[in-house]
């Protein structure tokens, strides 16, 4: 699987972007010498990259994210170091986008600088399992609505569909024809599809572009 | 059987409310409940109901008497400041005799305290949380699917007994995420005849007040009010015992807390403890029944809390002081982890019970 200089990680809020995120950032350290990850998330305070932060320091992963996450204030900061994603050429980057149209609105700071280079790729994740994703034309509804708040298209999808620990490999399979849709209805390719690391043995060769996800868990 | 979603504690509320047939919710925003409030105001207009963001907790809970008034379910819901603000309209409420639901996603406290989960205002919801003399019926779910299901049944509760409900949940419930199963259950018909419909000048008007000029009229609302109580205490008090059969220490939690108590009393048990669990689902009316009982071959008792130690005084008023009751307890936004409830089981188990 080929990925830019830099990938976006948005969708619906809840869909699983930031497990991705960190997935994805410590699997692009493998093949590359400078990896960030970079989290704008202005919305939620909790479940944040920055839950990761030992792993991805071990790896070698730089951190960019505010002071304020995962903190006892609800504070929705934006980082200067995000900055360092468009000023320096030779950094791969991982930006995780906020949940919704709410969470997306602090990419358009960083909009003309990403389109202007065109070496990028915006994600939508999707999880036919969060109850206001369901079904393809509610999933584009949120895609609009994203599109419009932060004035950037999407590129690709990533099928994230997923009941948390329930997860079993049928769910899975039959994720993929409600995936199908909203590319069909978006004109956007399929990605990857993302399943917990455990599925994934029992999943190779019945999909393509599998991505196995550790699940990033939570230390309070 | 409905298929599983994968939901926030947060929106699984809000999706039953909507299933109980809840179609007026009125909200303002505050960590960590937001997501309620921004669940419903993507759903409500799909399907006819009301969403209204107040212009403050106060102004919302009024809205609340407003439209529980009429006779149609409703709700607001909001996070421990925010809930201190909704305290004087609950003791309208409760002195209108309106049935409403209230949602506290509590946060670390007092004042603006933090973001991070708690179990603080126990005393605020249990103890009478506005003024004059009245109670509210508190649940507390301990997981998701929990979230959903008493948030059906506060509603029921509340329409059955005309009384104002609060379902008790913390950050954590109200962020985390698990596969749930939302029903759409059957909605009783309740006698609704005191609502404020019209009269159609077919009848003499209803009034939904709180105000008595007389005393003695004012004293016998308040008795009638205590005869629905009595009942409720009767009727409705509701607990989980987990491995209570054999058990020597009886640890009492709800909530989160009591999702950690279950993990540190696995431990235990496999280094040979013989120690158990009751959860208590309704804080009032308090399961004093199942405490009482649990005194009567339980050496001691241990509490698991996210305040300063709250419950604990009901739990030693419900055995009337017979066995020693210790508190495990973190505050401020931390949670107590397994192993600190195992030493405190450990501990317990060394001194024996004795009194």
């Amino acid at each position: 699987m080929d990925f830019k200089r830099i990938t976006l990680l948005s969708g619906h809020y809840g869909s699983g972007k930031t497990n991705i995120a960190v997935n994805l950032a410590l699997q692009l350290k493998k093949s590359r010498e400078k990896v960030a990850i970079a989290d704008i998330d202005i919305v939620n305070p909790y479940f944040r990259s920055k839950d990761s932060q030992a792993e991805l320091e071990k790896a070698g992963v730089r951190l960019i994210c505010s002071e304020f996450a995962s903190s006892n204030v609800d504070l929705p900061a934006l980082p200067q170091d995000v900055y360092a994603i468009t000023d320096d050429p030779g950094l791969t980057a991982v930006i995780d986008v906020g949940g919704d149209d709410r969470g997306a609105l602090a990419l358009g700071r960083w909009r003309d600088a990403i389109l202007a280079e065109d070496n990028y790729e915006m994600l939508l994740v999707i999880n036919r399992f969060r109850p206001l994703t369901r079904d393809a034309a509610s999933t584009l509804e949120v895609l609009r609505e994203i599109e419009a708040a932060c004035r950037m298209p999407f590129t690709a999808v990533v099928n994230n569909s997923n009941l948390g620990p329930e997860t079993t490999a049928e769910d899975v399979l039959a994720s993929q024809d409600y995936a199908r849709e909203v590319c069909r209805l978006s004109g956007l390719t399929l990605k990857m599809t993302t399943v917990p690391e455990q599925l994934y043995p029992e999943l190779e060769g019945q999909i393509e572009d599998l991505f196995p996800l550790k699940l990033q868990e939570k230390i309070v | 059987m409905a298929e599983k979603v994968l939901m926030k504690g947060n929106e699984a509320i809000a999706e039953a409310a909507i299933q109980a047939g809840c179609r007026h919710y009125f909200g303002y925003p505050i960590t960590p409940q937001t997501e309620i409030a921004a669940y419903m105001a993507k759903r409500m207009p799909k399907i006819g109901g009301t969403f209204l963001q107040a212009e403050s907790e106060i102004a919302a809970i009024n809205m609340v008497y407003g439209a529980a008034s009429t006779g149609h379910r409703a709700m607001t819901s909001s996070s421990s400041p925010g809930i201190s603000l909704k305290a004087e309209g609950l003791s309208y409420i409760a002195g209108a005799d309106l049935p409403a639901l209230v949602i506290n996603v509590q946060r670390g406290g007092p004042g603006l305290g933090g973001i991070q989960p708690s179990q603080s205002d126990y005393f605020q919801a249990t103890r009478g949380i506005g003024h004059g003399d009245f109670h509210m019926i508190v649940l507390a779910p301990a997981s998701v699917q929990e979230m959903a299901d008493l948030t059906v049944k506060g509603f029921d509760l509340a329409d059955k007994y005309r009384t104002p409900v609060m379902l008790l949940a913390d950050g954590t419930m109200g962020q985390m995420m698990e596969p749930v199963e939302i029903h759409t259950p059957e909605v009783k018909e309740y006698d609704k005849s005191w609502a404020l419909t019209g009269t159609g000048m077919k009848r003499k008007h209803n009034i939904i007040n709180s105000l008595s000029l007389d005393a003695y009229e004012l004293e016998q609302f308040n008795l009638n009010r205590f005869e629905r109580y009595k009942l409720i205490e009767e009727n409705e008090p509701l607990h989980e015992e987990y491995m209570m059969e054999d058990a020597e220490i009886c640890v009492v939690a709800f909530g989160i807390a009591a999702r950690v108590a279950k993990n540190a009393i696995v431990q235990a048990r496999k280094e040979g403890v013989k120690v158990g669990l009751i959860r208590p689902i309704t804080l009032w009316p308090f399961p004093k029944q199942a405490l009482a009982a649990a005194a009567e071959k339980c050496a001691s008792f241990i509490t698991v809390e996210l305040n300063m130690g709250q419950m604990v005084e009901d739990v030693r008023l419900a055995i009337s002081c017979k066995r020693p009751v210790t508190t495990c307890t973190r505050t401020g936004g931390v949670i107590p982890s397994p192993a600190e409830v195992r030493a405190k089981i450990m501990e317990a188990a060394q001194e024996g019970g004795a009194e």
